[in-house]
């Protein structure tokens, strides 16, 4: 009989379909499991609504649970909490760093990074913290786009919502 | 006109704006000014669509037909659509696409603000979500009227006559019909004229800062609450609803 900490440790083998270097446990995607006998319901939150990878993830959650055994899969969604990036470990955060996507520098109680000047985020290749903003949206949902004034490349940030 | 009614017609209302208006923003997908820019509406359009997905599947269960959110998209027709009227107007240039933006990312954040607060559980969380995501698309629209406004004498041109084009467009945004009066009774809608005053106010501001100044005219087009649109609609229905209907039982 599997326990809702090994459902879990078994969901942490699926990857972002995005950012493969981080599971969708890690991306705080997966909120809560519900196991009863050969029924099982997860419960996940969307990071963004229109984000395209979620139906992604749903395949590969259910997938997942039919490999184990489970004859009734349910996958609900919902809204509320709102998922936020201060979900992410420390750990997601230096794994994101090492695949070259600047982490999220803020936590969103401060409400600084939606009104004011953003804070200086660090490069993830050259770690100079001189880089500025090309642009508020990026390559995917979750992404703002920077360049390093030091080593001259642009990288991702993954915006701090 | 019972509760589970008037919750299908105000939560329909709300996908098919939110829907429109994403369908309208994605035919900026490869003509945006510049690649950045092109990013940026696109990102915009997809968390605006993802508003009219969850809306649209939320209007579909309260239904209880059997229909799911991509029927409700994909098979209705102009008069079955109830989305504001500005969301289907052309996009025309950049700048006008950017105002209209601004004049509706103002009023989405005041409204979705207010009705993360309903006692409706799942428009309450739908609405949670969308106002991390509207905040972040105001600061864009927002940012880019005031570069627009003071920038060059041709910019501020078109701003302005974009202003000019789609002003007549924001009135309907606050008109309220016996659904929004019974759910308001409810705790489940927002009170839109609570709501216009603040709207005003931010929207007067940012005009005096871009060197914007509003139409003499003071006419609003009314229409879409009762399924009434400009031609523009028709338009949009027939290029997003083509393939479904031309192979009605495809699967993705």
């Amino acid at each position: 009989m599997l326990t809702k900490e090994n459902i879990f440790s078994l969901l942490s083998e699926i990857p972002d379909p995005e950012i493969p270097v981080i599971s969708i446990v890690e991306l705080g995607v997966v909120r809560d499991v519900i196991i009863s006998g050969k029924d099982i319901e997860i419960i996940i939150t969307p990071t963004y609504s229109g984000c395209p990878a979620m139906k992604q993830m749903e395949d590969d959650v259910r997938k997942k649970m039919q490999e184990q055994g489970f004859e009734n899969i349910k996958i609900t969604t919902v809204y509320n909490p709102a998922w936020t990036t201060d979900w992410l470990s420390e750990e997601a955060k230096l794994k994101l760093q090492e695949y070259g996507i600047a982490p999220p520098e803020e936590i969103t109680t401060d409400k600084s990074f939606l009104t004011g000047k953003p804070k200086n985020v660090t490069c993830p290749r050259c770690k100079s913290k001189n880089t500025i903003m090309i642009s508020q949206f990026g390559s995917t949902a979750c992404k703002a786009l920077y360049k390093c004034n030091d080593c001259l490349e642009a990288f991702d940030y993954f915006k701090c919502i | 006109m019972s509760d589970n009614e008037a919750l299908f017609k105000y939560t329909l209302r709300l996908g098919d704006t939110s829907l429109i208006l994403a369908q309208r923003l994605c035919e900026w997908t490869g003509h945006g000014p510049f690649l950045e820019e092109d990013l940026a509406l696109t990102n915009i359009a997809l968390d605006i669509f993802g508003r009219g997905k969850s809306m649209l599947e939320y209007a579909a269960k309260l239904e209880g037909k059997g229909r799911t959110e991509d029927d409700l998209a994909f098979f209705r027709n102009d008069r079955e659509y109830f989305n504001a009227l500005i969301t289907e107007q052309p996009n025309g240039d950049y700048a006008k696409t950017i105002i209209r933006q601004a004049l509706i990312d103002c009023f989405d954040l005041l409204f979705y603000t207010e009705l993360a607060k309903s006692k409706d559980v799942t428009l309450s969380g739908i609405a949670q979500k969308s106002i991390k995501e509207i905040t972040y698309h105001k600061r864009h629209s927002f940012s880019w009227v005031n570069r627009f406004g003071n920038g060059t004498e041709e910019s501020l041109t078109r701003l302005q006559n974009g202003l000019n084009d789609i002003w007549s467009y924001t009135g309907e945004l606050f008109e309220m019909t016996e659904v929004d009066t019974l759910l308001i009774k409810k705790g489940i809608a927002v009170d839109l004229s609570v709501l216009k005053p603040l709207w005003e106010k931010e929207i007067n501001q940012l005009l005096v800062k871009a060197n914007l100044v509003l139409p003499e005219s003071l006419y609003m087009h009314s229409g879409s609450r009762n399924g009434l649109h400009s031609e523009h609609l028709s338009y949009i229905l027939a290029e997003m609803q083509s393939i479904p209907r031309m192979h009605p039982t495809a699967k993705w």
